[in-house]
């Protein structure tokens, strides 16, 4: 597909220049990190280690004295452990949504940050993943489920779910790494230690972009775009149905699967875009993920907060007009009392986007950063209210009961935390944080922030003529 | 007719030629009738070769995860079983057991002045850890500004929400009605809890604060479903409905130790129930005094049955409000046990 035209001068599929300079540029930043490490690095590691060193000594504690240790009591069963299942794997969906949705309608401008986006989905819901298990009884007898399960649970709805999203979008995470895997065997092969090459080389599956290989993966990730978008929207159903099985008030509702999945791509993109503006400045890439990509992405979260309002009104409207059993205690809760914070705190940080993206002076980089944050903080706040505040409506006469994660809890929260940060920063140093090779056929040099300015929506993406191919 | 009130009859209903080559006969002491049952669980003996056939036979029975179109509309596929046969009536009926509370003669026991006595016995016979209230008496408030106790056992519910969201099939409905928990499977995931619309699901969040006499009792012999001791940490326990001791002719500790008599209990099939005084036809008591259910709207379809009331029949004034708080007897409580707030 690689257009040179007789010159020798590269074009990308739409025609437009990749200069020479431009693209071994590119290749050396994104591959930079895969063949030298400071110390800071270590420090960064030797950091999140001893998080989840910590964590990891109590939940061994937990292991010993049971459930004890976490502030869950019968009234309130489910708490922290849950909240961040659900929290993680919402964040999980901005692979998907990035990488999935935008390749299907032959986007481009998302092209340099697919990496990455389909990076956290595939962290996040191996962290997510855990939870489940950190809150089981008897994680002992976790061979029960295998040996007895019942496809009626929701939880086993949750486990095929995502055990299927987690295989689907690894797989989707390595097709498109197979060419950047050769070109790190090509490039690192003879500079990089034995072991790394030898990863390379199995990883790259003995890629040398012949026609073939090249149909056999377009092919592959077709297929794997198109699989992956309705299993990333059936996990997060799946998830909030543990919640809507139930007969308790505020979560009896047929709005949950929608909410839920509508707040798991909130939650998504703002985790990419904040993980974007770290990687970017650490492993120097502001050539390459430019304001471009942040405009595009906060127009986007800018879209999905209104998306929340929406659904918020749905959820919040229709149930605090009729004020049936169990919502004016629910309602109180949230507006006045004990969840009063969170929930206003959750309110605020749906329409910061509204407030900071919508307006020209803050719609800059750290604006939509900033925005991000508010969303993630947020999106966390709005599972806690999801849990607690559904937990909280007494069934019977009985006084609500309060509830506040243990040290035990939060340790494990952090740990949780720290472990996706750790995977992500060792899966930096063994894999290309950009694909390179889309981004050289497909996307090329960042058009200018002016141009972006002032030309919004000129099709500058169709080069008015394409040079002879060769 | 179901004997429930005395020993001497309680074997009717087994011994009336139940074909089911699974059956093992419940032998129970002569001398034990309603009022012997809070002595203990010790009389409790069922054989147990017959549970290890009927386990190998449920293995058999269902594949894991099972997506046959026999799992899809649920027959046959639940692979824990009761572990003692089914109680069924002289003509070989099935039980359906069942349980009314008469709330015009519940006082909460103020006028004995102790603390509710079913939540005492259920405790007692049960070795029910702290704090957990397998039947727990709740004061509900009236419209004119009183109050009526509740006494609120497991519901026992037709329509259970919570063994339907169980994913390994730990609880379970029995042939006979009541749903049980089996804590040798249950992994803990508490989803039970999420789903059960009463609050009458307790979880062993540490070591369970129950005597060593729990734990003696029960030492050697299998673990049984029915009886739910000694507790296992991280698993859910809940009110079990005494099926066991309903086979052998003796109606729950609960029931038995109420002193007003408010609690009956019976089986639906036949339509007859006791507080262990007097024997109600269960169909016409319920529609002669407008029996309900606990939340009908839920669509659970419970096994207990209420008639409205604040505890006049025993001359209750409902604007005496409060109840003693239960207390667990338990001198000593097996090493590291721990107990906690609801």
């Amino acid at each position: 597909m690689d257009a040179v035209s007789s010159k020798g001068m590269q074009y990308t599929d739409q025609g437009r220049p990749v200069p020479a300079e431009w693209r071994e540029d590119l290749e050396n930043r994104v591959l930079a990190p895969l063949a030298k490490t400071t110390w800071r690095y270590f420090v960064w590691i030797g950091f999140l280690l001893a998080i989840i060193a910590l964590a990891v000594v109590m939940y061994i504690r937990q292991l010993n004295n049971g459930l004890i240790e976490t502030g869950m009591r019968d009234r309130i069963s489910w708490g922290l452990y849950i909240i961040s299942f659900v929290f993680f794997i919402g964040i999980s969906h901005a692979g998907t949504l990035l990488s999935a949705i935008l390749r299907v309608v032959k986007a481009r401008w998302q092209l340099p940050v697919t990496r990455m986006a389909e990076f956290i989905t595939v962290v996040a819901l191996m962290v997510g993943a855990l939870f489940p298990l950190i809150d089981l009884g008897r994680i002992d007898r976790i061979v029960n489920i295998v040996q007895y399960g019942r496809w009626q649970s929701p939880l086993v709805w949750d486990l095929l779910a995502i055990t299927t999203y987690l295989t689907g979008s690894a797989l989707y995470l390595y097709l498109p790494l197979i060419p950047d895997f050769a070109l790190c065997r090509d490039r690192l092969g003879a500079t990089t230690s034995a072991w790394k090459r030898s990863f390379f080389t199995i990883a790259a599956a003995g890629w040398k972009g012949t026609p073939g290989q090249r149909k056999a993966l377009d092919r592959a990730m077709t297929i794997m775009m198109v699989v992956i978008i309705p299993v990333a929207v059936s996990v997060h159903t799946v998830v909030s149905w543990l919640f809507a099985m139930t007969l308790r008030e505020p979560f009896n509702t047929t709005v949950f699967g929608a909410y839920f999945v509508a707040g798991a791509i909130f939650s998504g993109v703002a985790a990419i875009i904040i993980l974007m503006a770290v990687l970017r400045k650490v492993l120097h890439l502001e050539d390459y993920i430019t304001k471009n990509q942040f405009m595009a992405l906060g127009i986007f979260l800018l879209a999905m907060s209104l998306v929340m309002v929406y659904f918020n009104l749905s959820e919040y409207v229709t149930t605090g007009y009729k004020m049936e059993a169990g919502a004016p205690f629910h309602f109180h809760d949230l507006m006045v009392g004990y969840l009063a914070p969170f929930f206003w705190g959750y309110i605020i940080g749906v329409i910061a986007p509204v407030l900071i993206i919508a307006f020209p002076p803050t719609r800059t980089i750290k604006g939509i950063v900033t925005a991000a944050v508010f969303v993630l903080v947020a999106m966390w706040l709005e599972r806690y209210i999801i849990v607690v505040g559904g937990f909280r409506v007494p069934l019977m006469p009985y006084d609500a009961r309060a509830y506040a994660p243990t040290f035990t809890e939060w340790a494990i929260f952090a740990g949780a935390v720290a472990l996706f940060l750790l995977i992500i920063s060792v899966f930096v140093k063994f894999f290309p944080m950009v694909s390179v090779w889309e981004v050289v056929e497909h996307r090329g040099p960042e058009p200018d922030e002016s141009e972006v300015v002032h030309h919004p929506v000129t099709p500058r993406m169709e080069a008015p003529v394409a040079p002879e191919v060769a | 007719m179901l004997h429930l009130m005395g020993g001497r009859q309680s074997v009717t209903a087994m011994e009336t030629g139940m074909s089911d080559p699974l059956n093992e006969r419940v032998e129970t002491d002569e001398r034990n009738g309603p009022l012997d049952a809070l002595t203990g669980a010790g009389q409790r003996r069922v054989k147990r070769r017959g549970v290890l056939r009927w386990l190998g036979a449920a293995a058999v029975a269902a594949p894991p995860l099972a997506f046959g179109g026999e799992t899809l509309f649920g027959k046959g596929f639940f692979s824990v079983a009761p572990k003692a046969a089914a109680a069924a009536s002289i003509d070989g009926r099935l039980r359906r057991w069942t349980m009314v509370i008469d709330l015009r003669s519940c006082d909460g026991c103020q006028s004995v002045n102790k603390p509710p006595q079913c939540t005492a016995a259920c405790i007692e016979g049960h070795f029910a850890p702290q704090p957990m209230e397998w039947i727990q008496v709740f004061e509900q408030s009236l419209p004119g500004g009183g109050t009526r106790f509740e006494p609120a056992p497991c519901q026992q519910c037709q329509n259970p929400p919570c063994t339907n969201v169980c994913p390994v099939g730990a609880t379970f409905s029995t042939p006979e009605g009541p749903v049980l928990i089996d804590q040798e499977r249950c992994i803990g995931c508490r989803i039970c809890m999420a789903a059960c619309p009463y609050d009458r699901r307790f979880f062993n969040w540490g070591t369970s604060a129950q005597p060593a006499e729990a734990v003696q009792a029960m030492s050697g012999m299998a673990y049984n479903v029915e009886h739910q001791a000694p507790a296992y940490r991280g698993t859910v326990m809940k009110c079990d409905f005494c099926p066991d001791m309903a086979r052998a002719g003796k109606i729950p500790y609960c029931a038995d130790a109420c002193p007003n008599h408010a609690i009956y209990y019976g089986d639906l099939e036949e339509d007859v129930a006791t507080n262990g005084h007097s024997v109600i036809q269960v169909s016409g008591f319920l529609s002669d005094n407008a029996g309900f259910r606990l939340n009908e709207e839920y669509g659970t379809e419970p096994r207990v049955y209420y008639i409205p009331g604040a505890g006049e029949a025993v001359g209750r004034n409902p604007m005496t409000k409060g109840r003693m708080p239960t207390v667990w007897p338990w001198k000593t409580t097996v090493s590291g046990s721990k107990t906690w707030t609801r």
